[in-house]
């Protein structure tokens, strides 16, 4: 071999019975993964099952809590990220660690010993990143300042990174997920060479159609737990599809939906993402008084930023929303709120509560100005608290009392007093977003109880949820949503977990890729 | 009046630009290693004056001049460890654990003073050291040449300064710390070794800052010597944008305000004298105003380091 850099070769890395806990939840319950040179071995999973967790103790950011790494049967035990990639093993986070103020040469050059001594050799890192942008066909200026790189040229420094460490084994955590789609085709040509070089290669993915093309073998994933190997010859769409989103499903009871009068109708919109890239793309959805409309989809779909783009957090670039016909595309957020919208936000510490206010403080975020609970600039504080103590006892939440901060409650009571104080607005339109999203049995059983209660009252509801049990209990019409667009509308009578599972995997019912990644 | 405008003058103006310059160089070039890293130490003013104090008592008995400027960086190491302990082990919030620093070297070193000293004594400090020939330069040659060693080290840590971040693997590991520090600790850098590093380096010239004033300029010690110049140096660092040669740009600026206002009193201008004093302070605000990049700073500053966060 006649490549610009030392390899530090490794054949076989084995992870066996890898168990990783975190508080409440066990992230890795006993599994065993292995990757050999020469391959391209897929970790598929939903969101949660573990797969940057295992991945993270391959590279030494986390201490796994039992079981054992061998690096070609030697056990090896890495206490930090340079103890992995002195033993040959690379990681592209799905999040960059490159310093944008800094050059490619610089950011390649960083942490690794100089030729000079404690002076740079930029000149002749330089020479090698040229080389191996050459040898392996990724396209890399090292003069450029990493600032000015778009998002596939600095995953190219990346990898480059990776190379000039000595990486034998490089682990990609969902490589794909921010690419445009000439970016991953690029990307897809860097991947097979580095394969053909005797690399092996740990890609992390949801996304079937790219697992399929790519692989030597896939293991799946689900909730902590291994659910199996298959090698890329025999693979069976629809046994990946059941390993990774098959569950239990519960006994449907069909409830007479006759569907109420459009509440908010939303034409064409168009979100951009925090990346500035396009994460919306051309959604049309209605929503009924009195329905739960689900919509379904891994989570980094547009989900997010379409619920942010509907309450008036985030500023759609075109299409409409219409509120019971009135236009308030570019309403402001409060003038949405009292025109009867209510969210309950997927980051709830974020963006549904403040930390240290305490539980009564938190049921007054927004209502504070009401008439009723304020006089002038005073605030009535026995009405507010009479009120608190209401919703607290109404809702259920375990608080020692309404002065306690929020902060000390659990994830399901400080759900609880964010519903509490949503729904005692008495909204028309709700926009739940993952509700019960880590948040305890009992206290997702009561969510669910009042997102029903609430849909029999004649509210619209939009539930954006990644668990198909949530969707398929409490919906009356299921939507998928897939790299931002919708995929498929459904009566929850008229589909399955099976249907649902292939469209948010970019799939039709038949295995066929269904549209290209990203917006167009 | 025309006296002002007289080469004499004016060649006296500037020697005390260059000599006042001094504090300002340590001081501000050493916090820009520690603000590079991500730390910004606020008490910069603290450490000057402690060791400003232990510089000039050890003169004071030994009659050693040496001595009194290495136990001066060894006062400065000491505060900038606590430093470190404080804000980059113990993680507490930057600006509170500076200005607890300050308090404190203001505190001991007035403390110290009364207790050891009690009363206005002089020491005999570094004396200018001619450079023979270029000394000899008309009008520049005596200016520029005939000063005390500190001063030639003050205007030679530029350079060195600027050599090492920009040209050594130890630069571009300080900056990386404070740009990205989750980026360096991916390929093996310790962050938190960095920054130690650099907040000892830029302590340890706050403390030959602290020496230059009590044994190389004024030869005494009094109550608050430095008359807040530990925060002026901070502040330079954000006007020089970060950069050792802008620092320098900035210290000459300010030490020339200072200068030309002791030699406008000096003179017997007709001016009210607290009204000339301010001038430095109000052209920090000034400039600082007026000239901050935040495009320069460092994206990490004065933010604690946790891993695993990303």
């Amino acid at each position: 071999m006649n490549s610009a850099v030392e390899r530090v070769h490794i054949s076989h890395v084995e992870m066996k019975e890898i168990v990783k806990t975190f508080p409440g939840v066990m992230a890795c319950n006993h599994i065993d993964f292995d990757i050999r040179s020469g391959e391209v071995h897929s970790l598929l999973g939903e969101n949660g099952a573990g797969k940057s967790t295992l991945m993270k103790m391959l590279y030494g950011m986390l201490r796994p809590d039992g079981g054992e790494i061998l690096l070609d049967g030697r056990r090896a035990v890495f206490h930090s990220p340079a103890d992995a990639i002195s033993a040959g093993i690379g990681m592209i986070h799905q999040h960059f660690m490159l310093v944008p103020t800094m050059t490619v040469a610089q950011n390649v050059a960083l942490g690794q010993p100089s030729s000079r001594g404690f002076m740079l050799d930029l000149d002749v890192v330089s020479d090698k990143i040229r080389k191996l942008s050459a040898e392996y066909g990724l396209r890399v200026n090292p003069d450029d300042l990493v600032s000015y790189l778009s998002v596939g040229e600095q995953q190219r420094v990346e990898i480059i990174k990776a190379l000039y460490l000595g990486a034998s084994i490089i682990i990609l955590d969902e490589p794909t997920a921010v690419l445009t789609p000439q970016e991953v085709d690029d990307l897809f040509v860097v991947l097979r060479n580095l394969v053909a070089e005797g690399h092996g290669l740990v890609f992390i993915s949801h996304k079937l159609h790219e697992v399929t093309t790519l692989s030597t073998r896939v293991s799946v994933l689900r909730d902590g737990h291994f659910m199996g190997t298959r090698d890329a010859s025999c693979l069976d769409r629809d046994e990946l599809v059941r390993m990774m989103v098959g569950r239990e499903l519960k006994e449907i009871t069909p409830r007479g939906y006759s569907g109420g009068a459009e509440r908010l109708k939303v034409r064409d919109l168009h979100v951009q993402g925090d990346r500035g890239t396009e994460v919306v793309c051309g959604v049309t959805i209605d929503l009924h008084a009195g329905e739960i409309l689900g919509i379904a989809g891994v989570a980094g779909n547009g989900q997010r930023e379409l619920a942010e783009a509907l309450i008036g957090v985030r500023v759609p670039t075109s299409g409409t929303i219409l509120l019971e016909d009135a236009d308030i595309t570019t309403a402001k957020l409060n003038n949405r709120i009292n025109a009867g919208m209510a969210m309950i936000p997927e980051e709830r510490m974020q963006d549904g509560a403040i930390k240290d206010f305490s539980v009564q403080e938190n049921v007054f975020l927004h209502d504070h100005s009401d008439p009723e609970f304020s006089a002038g600039i005073f605030l009535r504080f026995k009405k507010m608290e009479a009120h608190a103590r209401r919703l607290i006892q109404d809702f259920k939440v375990k608080t020692p009392n309404l002065d306690t901060p929020i902060r000390n409650l659990s994830g399901g009571n400080i759900q609880k007093v964010i519903m509490a104080r949503e729904l005692s607005r008495k909204p028309s339109v709700l926009i739940a977003s993952q509700p019960t999203r880590g948040v305890d049995i009992g206290a997702s059983e009561y969510i669910r109880e009042r997102l029903l209660l609430q849909r029999d009252n004649g509210t619209a509801v939009l539930l954006i949820s990644e668990d198909l049990d949530e969707l398929f209990s409490l919906s009356d019409r299921i939507a998928v949503m897939y790299e931002g667009r919708i995929m498929g509308l459904f009566n929850r009578e008229d589909t399955d977990v099976q249907t649902l599972g292939f469209l948010m995997a970019g799939l039709d019912p038949k295995g066929e890729s269904l549209v290209g990644p990203g917006c167009e | 009046m025309r006296d002002i405008f007289s080469f004499n003058v004016l060649a006296g103006v500037l020697q005390t630009m260059l000599s006042l310059a001094t504090p300002f160089l340590f001081a501000a070039v050493g916090e820009t290693f520690s603000q590079l890293s991500g730390v910004v130490n606020l008490g910069v003013d603290g450490i000057m004056l402690l060791s400003a104090f232990f510089a000039f008592y050890t003169v004071l008995l030994t009659g050693n001049i040496w001595l009194g400027l290495l136990v001066a960086i060894i006062v400065g190491l000491l505060m900038g460890l606590l430093m470190s302990v404080v804000s980059v082990t113990f993680k507490a919030q930057q600006g509170i654990s500076g200005i607890g620093l300050q308090i404190l070297g203001l505190g001991l070193s007035s403390l110290l003073f009364k207790v050891l000293v009690g009363t206005v004594r002089t020491v005999s400090g570094f004396r200018r050291m001619r450079i023979p020939l270029l000394a000899d330069i008309p009008f520049l040659g005596p200016i520029l040449f005939n000063n005390t060693v500190l001063v030639y080290a003050a205007f030679l840590l530029v350079p060195v300064s600027w050599f090492i971040l920009e040209r050594t693997t130890l630069g571009l590991k300080i900056k990386a710390v404070g740009q990205n520090p989750s980026a360096a600790d991916s390929v093996g850098i310790s962050v938190n070794g960095i920054r130690y590093l650099s907040v000892c380096i830029g302590s340890a010239l706050a403390g030959v800052a602290g020496a230059s004033i009590s044994i190389s300029i004024s030869n005494l010690f009094q109550d608050n010597i430095t008359a807040g110049q530990g925060f002026i140096a901070v502040a330079l660092v954000y006007f020089g944008g970060w950069s050792p040669i802008g620092v320098m740009g900035g210290a000459l600026l300010f030490s020339f305000a200072t200068s030309a206002q002791i030699w406008l009193q000096v003179l017997g201008v007709d001016i009210p004298a607290s009204l000339a004093v301010m001038i430095p302070y109000i052209l920090t605000i000034v400039v600082l105003t007026v000239s901050v990049n935040r495009g320069k700073q460092p994206a990490a500053l004065n933010k604690q380091f946790f891993r695993g966060e990303n």
